[in-house]
């Protein structure tokens, strides 16, 4: 069993949402579409589903073409990023409809039901309209109700963006769980990196309606093919400078900071790419080199500080551990660890991982 | 000032109710008090007036004649404007925006404007004096409030609803009545009230309409002369009782309205 996207293009008028895009997700699989709003996440999702027609090429369901099929003969299921409920029924009528709907039993609709409710904490709650309940809650009934059903493909459309962060972090260790000894592909939609990697499985990075990478989610983030897929695959922005490689010095172009590298590339230009958690206010890693700073703006989340910088032309984020207090238009210094960083060559194609 | 701030409501609320007021009081005077004597309340109590209309069958007629096409109107512009408000709601075509606009636009002209070729058209068709005709013909100016409205409650509702239905395997017929259509439940309730008021109040269509057999009551009313000379005080009651309806049809869909009014389509 596999979804296989074939050359699937999607044209809405002269815009093009979707670019020639090639995938194919395998079986007990859980799917990252990662990108920003208007990525082409949700349409590629619909047209997934079939909710939505490809303008040009074909969608392969477990080896059948399945492009033009009505999505109610497929077997999927959706959660959005609002909390969609039918809210003229119960919970446990909201849950049960998908299997209501294929004529399955009563009895069996009821054990069904009843264990997916508990699986997602609702039993206390499966007489209640869904306006009833709070936000966790309502998008807790919607994801019991995409798994109730046996489905082939579940697809999450930012399932979590809209809950507020306690939720989100609960639900988001929860959800691998759920479809852990599930026999389905699972698509995940999400804007940030971080609920990626958290989810793991594998990931496609988009940018304007075009697949960048796809990949094991790991090697997606520490492998980025390119210089796109590494700034998708990076929150806080990633930062990116022009540097000069002479033997094993390498040195930027903008300012005097130089240090040793022991990447195999030849010399000249390129492009590097620093996740902004490898700029630190201490020393990390056995290579780490010394950057001055003037701090523009620095923003505490208790656990970690974010102290955004100038040198030069270079407009930076660093990320560190713990409160850092820094005053705005202060000078720093900053630690790179240089064993982290990204080169890429000058079309942006990774040439080295550190 | 404080203390006089219940003033201003006051007033304007008795304002408001006065001439009501005088309706009620007037329908339970004989028309000989009414004309001959100036009183507030009524000097020699009768209920005479109201015995009459439920009696006497051009009276009570009126009221059933009207009610039908009332009816018959609502359920058809209901009936005819669902799937209309969801297509300008949902889908996009040709011309989408200047037909939703146009629609409005039949509220604009006076119904006098189309009295004659609705007269001569449903005589030639022998539909004139019937309750169908009038109903049709109110059809004019409530279809295009009907869509108007629904198509702000069913925009209202993401359209996530109807996909996630669909991925569930509702079929769209199984959809829309058994989910969608409870869903705006609340702006089907506003719809049917705005409906049933406009045509229970339409009085020129509905009189060019009929003759007979389907005279509403508003033509019984407006025949000020009888027989028997000036019957004011049957008047009164008979305007008092055209009052009954539209109040019974506010009090049920009272909850419904505020809700149309935050969402800002009434």
């Amino acid at each position: 069993m596999s979804l296989e996207l074939k050359n699937v293009e999607k044209k809405v008028g002269i815009d093009t949402h979707i670019h020639p895009t090639s995938l194919k997700l395998e079986k007990n699989t859980i799917n990252v579409l990662l990108g920003s709003t208007l990525a082409g996440k949700t349409t590629l999702m619909q047209i997934m589903a079939g909710l939505d027609k490809p303008t040009s090429g074909e969608i392969w369901f477990d080896g059948k073409n399945v492009t033009g099929m009505k999505v109610q003969k497929r077997n999927c299921s959706m959660v959005y990023q609002q909390f969609i409920n039918y809210p003229n029924y119960t919970v446990y009528e909201n849950i049960a409809s998908p299997l209501a709907i294929t004529g399955v039993k009563d009895d069996e609709i009821k054990q069904r039901v009843g264990k997916v409710a508990e699986l997602l904490k609702l039993s206390a709650m499966l007489n209640k309209k869904p306006d009833e309940l709070s936000g966790g809650q309502q998008q807790r009934t919607a994801l019991a109700r995409a798994l109730v059903k046996d489905s082939d493909l579940i697809l999450l459309d930012e399932p979590l963006a809209n809950l507020d962060f306690k939720l989100r972090e609960e639900l988001r260790e929860e959800l691998p769980k759920l479809f852990e000894d599930r026999d389905c592909i699972v698509v995940y939609a999400t804007t940030e990196p971080s609920d990626a990697l958290m989810i793991g499985g594998n990931t496609a990075t988009l940018l304007e309606g075009k697949v960048i990478q796809y990949g094991k989610t790991l090697e997606v983030y520490n492998k980025p093919e390119n210089l796109i897929s590494a700034k998708v695959f990076s929150d806080p922005p990633m930062n990116i400078a022009e540097i000069t490689k002479r033997g094993d010095n390498c040195k930027f172009t903008d300012n005097n900071v130089q240090w040793k590298s022991s990447a195999k590339i030849k010399d000249g230009t390129y492009k590097i790419g620093i996740r902004p958690h490898n700029i630190t206010t201490y020393k990390e890693g056995n290579n780490s080199v010394e950057i001055n700073g003037k701090v523009q703006i620095s923003e505490l989340s208790g656990s970690e500080s974010l102290i955004h910088f100038t040198n030069g032309n270079l407009n930076w984020v660093s990320l560190s551990n713990g409160t850092q207090q820094k005053n705005v238009g202060e000078d720093t210094k900053l630690y790179m660890n240089t064993d982290e960083f990204l080169y890429f060559d000058q079309n942006n194609r990774l040439v080295n991982n550190g | 000032m404080k203390k006089y701030k219940w003033l201003v409501p006051t007033l304007y609320i008795i304002f408001l109710m006065l001439p009501i007021y005088w309706l009620i009081n007037m329908s339970f005077k004989t028309t000989t008090e009414i004309i001959n004597t100036y009183s507030l309340w009524p000097q020699k109590f009768t209920t005479e007036n109201y015995v009459k209309i439920f009696t006497d069958s051009t009276w009570y007629m009126g009221y059933i004649n009207s009610i039908t096409y009332t009816v018959f109107n609502t359920v058809i512009s209901v009936a005819a404007a669902l799937p209309a408000a969801y297509a300008f709601s949902r889908y996009k075509f040709l011309g989408d925006k200047h037909l939703f606009f146009w629609l409005l636009t039949n509220r604009m002209a006076p119904p006098a404007v189309f009295a004659l070729p609705f007269f001569q058209f449903y005589s030639s068709v022998n539909l004139f004096d019937t309750h169908i005709a009038v109903a049709l013909s109110h059809c004019l100016f409530n279809i295009p409030l009907a869509v108007w409205i629904l198509e702000g409650f069913m925009s209202a509702v993401p359209k996530e609803l109807d996909e996630t239905a669909y991925v569930d395997g509702y079929s769209f017929g199984r959809f829309f009545f058994k989910i969608f259509v409870p869903t705006i439940a609340a702006g089907i309730g506003i719809t049917m009230f705005f409906c049933f008021m406009f045509s229970w109040v339409e009085l020129l269509l509905a009189k060019t309409l009929t003759a007979t057999a389907a005279k509403p009551i508003a033509a019984t009313m407006t025949r000020t002369a009888s027989t028997s000379g000036y019957e004011l005080g049957l008047l009164a009651a008979a305007g008092t009782l055209t009052i009954i309806p539209g109040a019974i049809v506010i009090y049920f869909v009272k909850n419904y309205i505020a809700k149309g009014f935050a969402m800002g389509r009434v």
